[in-house]
């Protein structure tokens, strides 16, 4: 998972972006043929994520806490 | 990419209608490392790219948000396109990550319909940048010495029942006193900057295993601030940043950004 780290040539840290990209910008409706981004399915995909990012780095931080 | 297979078209976001900004944009690789072009429509255009259908339909993108690398790559992909515009175009409106349109036509009706609407907020967000500040508690300032402790030599025998309950509610009642006092803070930090700012937005606080961070994200806040007052705010985030930790606290600030945090709020009625 070193891909998720904010080092400064990657631009902003991945979990700003999310919080961004996932929860702003116009959620267009209406005469769009697919809609993917509306706010139940990207709380449900949160959920999933940051589950998904527990499974790998719960171990080391609980040892640390 | 295969030219004979089906494409979609992914869009990043709505601009007023300029040669200069569709120009801008057809360096720029987007997402599936696409290309992106501008579809008019009257005095709006819309920034999109094709991406293949067969990874782009509902069901394949309601997996792929779940799968963190592509949703990374995607991310990614979609900030440059809207960075690379932002930097070319007085206001860009970003869309939600994932708005695909089956096709140009598509897009132009949307922009037809929607013309009023989408015009009123890139005069709203015209000269405008987003600002991130988060505020992390890191507990160090939770008052000290309220709870008397017994020296470790005592017998413990001498600790009655009643003595270790009351200790634990002293412990708690200092625990919650801390965490009120790191609040507090926290608030007169987004009330100072909230005066700098035309707009604010609260996100939650971030998951600090999604973060990495140190402490409790107790502030993670966007502020959409005029350009010429940008040096203004980022000076008052910096002081309230050095003063922070006097108080136990940590203070983040990212961006600019493009005004992600604001394009919605109300510049897209659910229903059409």
């Amino acid at each position: 998972m070193t891909g998720h780290a904010p080092p400064a040539e990657r631009g902003p840290a991945l979990v700003d972006l999310l919080d961004r990209l996932l929860a702003g910008g116009v959620v267009i409706a209406g005469d769009l043929t697919l809609r993917i981004a509306d706010v139940d399915l990207v709380r449900i995909d949160l959920h999933a994520l940051i589950c998904s990012v527990d499974a790998l780095v719960a171990a080391p931080l609980e040892a640390g806490s | 990419m295969n030219p004979t297979q089906a494409r979609y078209l992914y869009a990043y976001a709505v601009v007023r209608a300029s040669d200069a900004v569709a120009g801008a944009l057809e360096t720029v690789t987007g997402v599936a490392d696409g290309p992106v072009r501008a579809v008019r429509h009257g005095d709006l255009m819309v920034l999109a790219g094709p991406v293949p259908a067969t990874d782009h339909g509902e069901r394949q993108l309601a997996e792929h948000l779940e799968d963190l690398d592509w949703l990374e790559r995607t991310a990614r992909a979609h900030q440059r396109v809207i960075g690379a515009a932002a930097a070319v175009a007085p206001s860009v409106l970003p869309l939600r990550l994932a708005t695909v349109f089956h096709d140009e036509e598509g897009a132009r009706a949307m922009l037809g319909a929607r013309h009023d609407t989408l015009l009123a907020a890139l005069d709203r967000l015209d000269g405008r940048t987003e600002w991130g500040v988060k505020i992390y508690a890191l507990g160090t300032a939770r008052p000290a010495g309220t709870v008397a402790v017994p020296p470790p030599d005592a017998p413990r025998a001498a600790v009655s029942g009643r003595d270790y309950l009351r200790r634990r509610a002293a412990e708690r009642h200092a625990a919650q006193e801390g965490v009120r006092r790191e609040d507090e803070a926290a608030r007169g930090i987004h009330t100072t900057l909230t005066a700098l700012a035309q707009e604010t937005r609260l996100h939650p606080p971030q998951n600090p295993r999604l973060s990495g961070q140190a402490g409790r994200n107790v502030l993670n806040a966007a502020y959409l601030v005029r350009r010429e007052d940008g040096p203004r705010f980022t000076s008052a985030v910096a002081q309230l940043a050095e003063r922070a930790p006097r108080d136990g606290m940590r203070v983040d600030l990212t961006g600019p950004w493009a005004p992600y945090s604001f394009a919605g709020t109300d510049a897209s009625p659910e229903s059409p």
